[in-house]
């Protein structure tokens, strides 16, 4: 059963409080708008769209990292009404890694501890089947066993990204949300990272949800994705649909403005160039969000409000002309 | 005579765990209007030897030597302190990736813009304002008048790095030196940015440095690129040679390992290891530990940049021949 959903999200919004104001109520900054998400047993789902679309919210929101409302199923629970003690339970299904993973390693800790302390936290692997673990689970993010003595200063960027994985899987996850997590590497480091987390995939069969700003990696790396613009998923569709065939104006205009390393192709490339920059999302425009940047809106998208539909089998945009 | 000639361009810092040599050798020259891409990861010494033409560097611990460093016929490495502060803005100009921390935070825009035309130029207060108003339109800034009057945290990212643009060509100058200008930038402000600069070579016929670590945004921008690895240029060419006729190891595994917005399915291919310590001699080729391409003469003597086909060169043993997009004549 390989397309079983894992997760799925159903009308999840975050909402921060904005702006005071004199004589009126306090802006709402609603982050995360309404948005659907599935993600397949042993498959990525990316999650794109450019800063502040509310694509990290939304990924904290399924950890209940903030305060999110909607329904969150995983493996036929609702986190969102889970008790403390369940939601422990449940988290150690669900991990994170994030972008600077140096920082979210203990510097006073040896490597061998930190991956340790993972391990305690959830009881697990104790005593005297401490230590081969440790080691196992070093050798599966591809580090000799000698960094077990390390701190982490002296590892490089792309060898703290490992550590961090290591700790994640440490925990034996089913989910791990990949927040930016190659996006400070270089790219032949990055390589060898999304080379690691495919293939951990293939071995342990893990899910991801890879939020990532970079369409280039999303497709490398995902079997879904959805695009995200300004807290509202816009299209969302398998992987080679969406890149293939995409269907809003937003991801046409974001697919046409990547660059690709071919100067030939480069320079017959059709571009949409947007104008303008990202809306106030404490204000945002009415009807479709996107219709201020959008190079075929028309009186009509301010009016009404555009809802995800299936353009074909699989394949949905939120735009009132596809 | 070219606009930029750099000869045996080496930088090196003093440190601890003993001297770095963050350039190592760097030569090439800049014609009038070309725009020439400089490509290579952290640490591959792209941005100091940016910041070495500019005389950026603190000496010490700092050191630039260099066999010829001339701008325009003009020794760089002899100026004095007040004539390369007017080098600076009137003939070489540079913007880097954080905007903010380049524009004072409690200064209006306009007085930022105003503050170098009239400085350089010596122009009066109300001609400064006029053509800072001409340069914000230029670079794309809708309402030019009113926003000089703001201050940078009341402009969004891709806009500060338009006032930076604005800024850098207040005085006309022959050569912008753009410091991955454009990395911390969205995709589609970015390529607002990049029509913007393309318009700009266009129309001002400004000769462009662009460094940058995105091969793709070098493919679509620039006329030449050089690679460069571990503090030397490895191979440099016109684009379309050295993007579908790599002659270096290196750049053909920066090119296998980048994922493609335009291609999947396959699997990208790393390159194993990290790059050298630049405090350690090199006396072999600086990326031969990391290799795939390797022959014997690598372990033997240290390749040189070699001309490899008219203005393509590269400092390489291997034959990559088989590597070579057949379907593109060059």
């Amino acid at each position: 059963m390989s397309d079983a959903l894992l997760l799925s999200a159903e009308g999840l919004t975050v909402s921060f409080p904005g702006r005071a104001r004199l004589f009126a109520k306090r802006d709402v900054v609603r982050a995360v708008d309404g948005v659907d998400l599935k993600i397949k047993r042993g498959q990525t789902l990316g999650l794109v769209g450019e800063s502040g679309c509310g694509k990290s919210t939304t990924g904290y929101a399924l950890l209940r990292l903030n305060k999110a409302s909607g329904r969150v199923m995983f493996d036929g629970v609702d986190l969102m009404t889970l008790p403390a003690d369940g939601l422990r339970q449940m988290r150690r299904r669900i991990q994170i890694i994030f972008q600077d993973a140096a920082a979210s390693l203990d510097p006073r800790m040896t490597i061998g501890d930190l991956i340790s302390e993972a391990l305690d936290l959830h009881k697990l692997h104790t005593g005297e089947r401490r230590a081969p673990r440790v080691r196992e689970l070093l050798e599966l993010v591809g580090m000799p066993q000698r960094f077990a003595e390390r701190y982490p200063h002296e590892l490089s960027g792309g060898q703290a990204q490992r550590i961090a994985i290591c700790r994640a899987l440490a925990v034996e996850p089913e989910l791990i949300i990949c927040d930016e997590a190659v996006s400070a590497l270089d790219v032949s480091i990055q390589a060898q990272i999304l080379n690691l987390l495919q293939d951990l995939q293939q071995r342990l069969g893990l899910s991801f949800l890879f939020i990532s700003h970079d369409l280039s990696v999303v497709r490398h790396v995902s079997h879904d994705v959805a695009v995200m613009y300004l807290g509202k998923v816009v299209e969302q569709a398998p992987a080679n649909l969406l890149f293939e065939n995409p269907q809003h104006p937003y991801t046409r205009a974001l697919l046409s403005a990547v660059p690709v390393p071919d100067p030939d192709l480069e320079k017959s490339r059709e571009r949409v160039v947007l104008t303008g920059d990202l809306p106030n999302p404490a204000d945002p425009p009415s009807g479709c969000r996107f219709r201020t940047r959008c190079p075929v809106a028309q009186a009509k998208c301010a009016e009404t409000l555009p809802v995800l539909h299936e353009v074909e089998p699989q394949h949905s945009a939120a735009c009132l002309f596809v | 005579m070219p606009l930029l000639t750099v000869k045996n361009l080496r930088t090196q810092f003093s440190t601890e765990r003993g001297t770095v040599r963050a350039v190592d050798g760097v030569s090439f020259t800049l014609e009038e209007g070309e725009v020439m891409g400089l490509v290579g990861e952290s640490g591959s010494g792209k941005s100091i030897t940016a910041l070495s033409i500019m005389r950026l560097i603190k000496e010490p611990p700092g050191k630039i030597m260099a066999d010829e460093l001339t701008f325009d016929g003009v020794d760089l490495l002899s100026l004095s302190p007040a004539q390369l502060r007017d080098y600076r803005t009137r003939h070489i100009a540079m913007i880097f990736q954080d905007p903010m921390r380049s524009l004072n935070p409690v200064l209006t825009i306009g007085r930022q813009i105003t503050e170098t035309l009239r400085r350089h130029l010596r122009l009066s207060g109300g001609d400064a304002r006029r053509r800072a108003i001409e340069l914000l339109e230029l670079v794309g800034i809708p309402r030019a008048e009113k926003r000089l009057d703001e201050y940078p945290h009341q402009f969004s990212g891709g806009m500060r790095q338009r006032v930076m643009i604005a800024i850098a060509l207040s005085c006309n100058p022959r050569l912008l030196i753009a410091d991955e200008a454009t990395t911390a930038l969205d995709v589609t402000i970015q390529a607002q940015i990049i029509d913007l600069v393309r318009r700009l070579r266009a129309d001002l016929g400004t000769a462009v440095i662009w460094i940058s670590h995105d091969l793709g945004l070098v493919a679509g921008l620039c006329d030449r690129v050089s690679v460069m690895y571990a503090g030397r240029i490895v191979e440099s060419g016109p684009v379309r040679d050295v993007f579908y006729r790599p002659a270096h190891g290196y750049t053909l595994g920066l090119m296998n390992c980048t994922p493609r917005v335009d291609d999947i399915g396959h699997r990208l291919k790393p390159i194993d290891g990290m790059p050298p310590n630049l405090a350690e001699p090199m006396p072999l080729c600086p990326f031969l530990p990391r290799c795939e391409k390797a022959v014997e003469a690598c372990s033997v003597k240290r390749p040189l940049l070699e001309t490899v086909a008219n203005g393509h060169m590269a400092a390489c043993h291997a034959d990559l021949s088989d590597h070579w997009r057949k379907d593109k004549v060059a």
